[in-house]
């Protein structure tokens, strides 16, 4: 592959050796960076989609009556936010980052299928075209939930058959992005790298990538058996015709839990790399690292009870479900204790990447609380379905995973572009975003436990004060992400040259920083050796 | 709290639950349970007690562990500082001891929640020699309730009261403030006696809705196809009106399906089945029908197990 595009290279020369000009870069993309750079991209267009849903939705929920929207468009604004944010935002961030980073980390240079790479990117305007343009059609988006859940979903019009082949184009997307992972970090690595020499965030990869494969083609037969039964005649779901509503959410629920994992292992990969270069000291307990982020994979596939406990489920299988949850606080409480291991007799500097994975480890071990909380499944009557879980589920998704993509991208951004970002807007994004985030999610909490259901337009007027508080707190979180955007878009256009290690005075690891920044077009066309 | 009957009050948790209606109270809304506006409610059973308890029993625990690696995080960040002149011990970078001690001390932690909550799990899920039974069923957007055992034949539906129905209309120019008890009130509560096992039977007849009132600790989905069980004992002394809302999201009005129980003492209970069962009597002679009386289902036997229905 990197020969071809040295030949190409040699047509086309341009200033910055790249092989093609204008559009056919991008839509001919095989170049594992340029490849990378789409995926981010399109994550944060989609990011600014799914917030002004978040914001269209915590407007309505500002006080109480209904003032903005139907209660109909409501529940599209839910339904579509969360497919948006987790289809288009978080899991196409990740695979973006896995792009660029991948094969810079173990020395390769290219992603092992870059066609396959191309494809999978491309899939998904379409997909989100398709899932976007349901909100212009006659009966509207889909508003059962994100979860799909029949009969509910079912009840819907032509929706139901344009949201399921987009779901189904996403997952395809998803398990070529999975394979490419996997086939590059098995035969690509550098001569001497060794598994367990591979930096954690290819490791947390790896591991996600499996996750993917086991689980989209779940995801995928679900909605199939949605899509027979509303437009075939068939009774998979469907109790009058012998079906069985809950079947699915068993079904839906064994890709849905391991899915959370494919949100969250990538992230954990970088905090793993982050806490060690601003705490100038390795990371503690790397290998424990490795195991832990195995053993949480491992979990994730028999916990999916613990999603449907309230719709009744035998005795047994709820002590099953409440132990194996609970013993998923184990390996994540290792990953939490070896990190802030990693900063104990450190020297830490707080550079706008360090800053967001400090708030990841303080809120996302928040969100781990209110995880064991609701893992016992005699409360979890009480909590399920509130804002608690609500609260739960926001405080590990978004200071969580999106947190840490902020991390990453803060982090790699000048190897990317080659230049240094503002330092100084960064860290106010990171400040207003986190203090913004607990005024928005911190509350949630309080209005869970107080009685307001997850997913209604309108409350009674009890829950008036928490949730003004949210609804201020959601305002002032989406307005501090355009301070994002203003950065990466003032990094892509110029600033302070970064050197090859970016960040100077600390110590960043791993084979990227080898190499000049901004990374040149094609790296590794000749294999590093690692000692 | 909005407790319209509410008993002399000579149980042990009367001094808490009245510190509660104080809250509530002063907060000036029209609080529809016993919650303190950011917690768990207490509740009026046995069970949501115990639940209260459990509840706080993990968040404290959990707020322990908080307390301590928080702490230790905070340290690092304070002492660690490469500011402050910090050196880094490259060196310190495993140790298989502390590695094992921090997987076995979170194991035994998780012991100790989850003992005291597989015991409360045996007593939720056991609904035998339950002294009433009543047929919930789900509907977009509504309640069904149908009564057995001895109040057999009292059917009626529950839905939203028409005051918070029209408040409840986009741009209504309706202040919610101004509707009491807005979205939690409804035209026909479920009628329940006070310190009897009551067992819901739920079903639905459309999509999947869930039953729960936060007071009783009682929540569980209504799905079609399905009979799950439910069981709550109201203490005696604890009549009054309890009230919560659909909670599995149920299409366009999921938000304005509510659930309100009026609790009474087995006395009045009885009177008021009398009552029911006199209005159906006379809803079933020809002339003249009055209008706002329950239309009794042609089909109102109520299925006897968990089976798939067609």
């Amino acid at each position: 592959m990197a020969h071809e595009h040295a030949a190409d290279t040699a047509h086309h020369d341009d200033h910055h050796g790249e092989p093609a000009q204008g559009i056919k870069r991008w839509l001919f993309a095989t170049n594992h960076k340029d490849i990378g750079t789409m995926y981010l991209v399109f994550s944060l267009t989609m990011f600014f989609v799914g917030g002004a849903m978040a914001m269209i939705i915590r407007a309505e929920l500002f006080k109480p009556g209904l003032q903005l929207v139907d209660p109909a468009f409501f529940n599209q604004m839910t339904t579509m936010h969360a497919l948006v944010m987790i289809f288009g935002a978080v899991m196409p961030a990740f695979v973006g980052l896995a792009n660029w980073m991948i094969p810079l980390q173990v020395g390769a240079p290219d992603m092992a299928l870059p066609r396959m790479n191309n494809f999978s990117f491309w899939i998904l305007p379409f997909a989100f075209t398709i899932l976007l343009s349901t909100l212009f059609i006659p009966g509207g988006a889909p508003a059962g939930g994100w979860t799909m859940y029949p009969p509910l979903f079912l009840q819907g019009g032509n929706y139901v058959a344009m949201a399921i082949f987009a779901v189904h184009l996403m997952g395809a997307s998803s398990i070529m992005g999975a394979i490419n992972v996997i086939v590059t970090i098995m035969n690509m690595r550098a001569p001497g790298m060794n598994l367990l020499k591979m930096p954690l965030f290819c490791w947390s990869w790896l591991i996600t990538a499996y996750l993917l494969i086991a689980v989209m083609p779940v995801l995928a037969g679900a909605v199939t058996m949605l899509l027979t039964d509303h437009y075939f005649g068939t009774s998979f779901f469907n109790a009058a015709g012998g079906g069985d509503p809950v079947m699915f959410e068993h079904v839906f629920w064994f890709f849905g839990h391991p899915e959370v994992y494919i949100m969250i292992l990538p992230a954990f990969g970088i905090i793993s790399e982050i806490l060690p270069t601003f705490s100038r000291k390795p990371l503690f307990g790397a290998t424990s690292m490795i195991y832990a982020i195995a053993s949480i994979a491992f979990l994730s596939f028999i916990v999916w009870g613990h999603h449907m406990f309230v719709d009744g489920m035998p005795l047994a299988a709820q002590l099953f479900f409440m132990m194996s949850t609970m013993l998923i606080a184990v390996p994540t409480g290792v990953k939490v204790f070896n990190w802030t291991a990693t900063m104990w007799k450190g020297s830490l500097s707080f550079e706008p990447p360090m800053l967001f994975a400090l708030s990841f480890l303080f809120l996302f071990t928040i969100g781990g609380f209110s995880g064991v909380m609701l893992a016992i499944v005699p409360v979890d009557f009480q909590y399920n379905q509130t804002y608690f879980v609500v609260a739960h589920f926001h405080y590990v998704l978004v200071p969580g995973a999106v947190f840490a993509i902020m991390a990453a991208v803060y982090y790699w951004l000048p190897k990317w572009t080659g230049n240094m970002y503002s330092m100084g807007l960064a860290k106010t994004h990171f400040w207003l975003s986190t203090i913004f985030v607990n005024v928005l999610f911190f509350p949630q909490h309080f209005l869970g436990l107080a009685g307001m259901p997850r997913r209604i337009p309108d409350y009674a007027v009890q829950f008036s004060d928490w949730n003004m508080v949210s609804s201020i707190g959601g305002f002032g979180f989406g307005l501090s992400q355009i301070l994002f955007l203003v950065v990466i878009v003032q990094c892509a256009r110029g600033g302070k040259k970064a050197s090859a290690e970016v960040w100077d005075g600390a110590t960043p690891t791993g084979l990227e920083w080898t190499i000049p920044s901004p990374a040149p077009y094609h790296s590794f066309a000749v294999a590093p050796e690692i000692k | 709290m909005r407790v319209n009957r509410a008993g002399a009050g000579n149980h042990r948790d009367s001094r808490l639950l009245a510190a509660c209606c104080a809250v509530a109270g002063l907060s000036g809304t029209a609080g529809a349970n016993t919650s303190n506006g950011y917690n768990l409610p207490i509740g009026v059973t046995d069970m949501s007690k115990a639940l209260y308890g459990l509840h706080m029993e993990v968040f404290w625990i959990c707020v322990g562990i908080a307390v301590v690696v928080f702490g230790i995080m905070i340290y690092s960040l304070v002492m660690f500082r490469q500011s402050k002149g910090a050196i880094a011990d490259t060196t310190m970078v495993h140790s298989t001891k502390v590695e094992i001690i921090w997987t076995i001390i979170p194991v035994l932690i998780l012991v100790v929640m989850a003992v005291p909550a597989a015991d409360i799990i045996l007593k939720q899920e056991d609904t035998r020699n339950s002294e009433l039974s009543i047929r919930v069923t789900g509907y977009q957007w509504k309640w069904q309730y149908q009564y057995m055992n001895a109040a057999e034949g009292v059917d009626f539906f529950s839905t939203l009261k028409q005051d918070s129905n029209f408040a409840r209309q986009l741009d209504s120019g309706i202040d919610p403030n101004t509707v009491k008890n807005y979205l939690l009130d409804v035209d026909k509560p479920l009628v329940v006696p006070s310190g009897t096992k009551v067992r819901l039977l739920l079903t639905s007849m459309d999509v999947i809705h869930a039953w729960w009132v936060p007071d009783f600790g009682a929540k569980r989905s209504a799905i079609p196809g399905y009979v799950n069980e439910l069981w709550f004992k109201v203490d005696p002394g604890k009549e009054g009106v309890y009230r919560g809302q659909c909670a599995a999201l149920c299409g366009r009005d999921h938000g304005f399906m509510p659930v309100v129980v009026d609790v009474r003492t087995p006395d009045d209970f009885k009177k008021w089945v009398e009552e029911q069962k006199a209005a159906l009597k006379q809803a079933a002679t020809p002339l003249p029908a009055p209008a706002p009386l329950p239309v009794v289902g042609a089909d109102a036997s109520p299925p006897k197990t968990a089976q798939v229905l067609n």
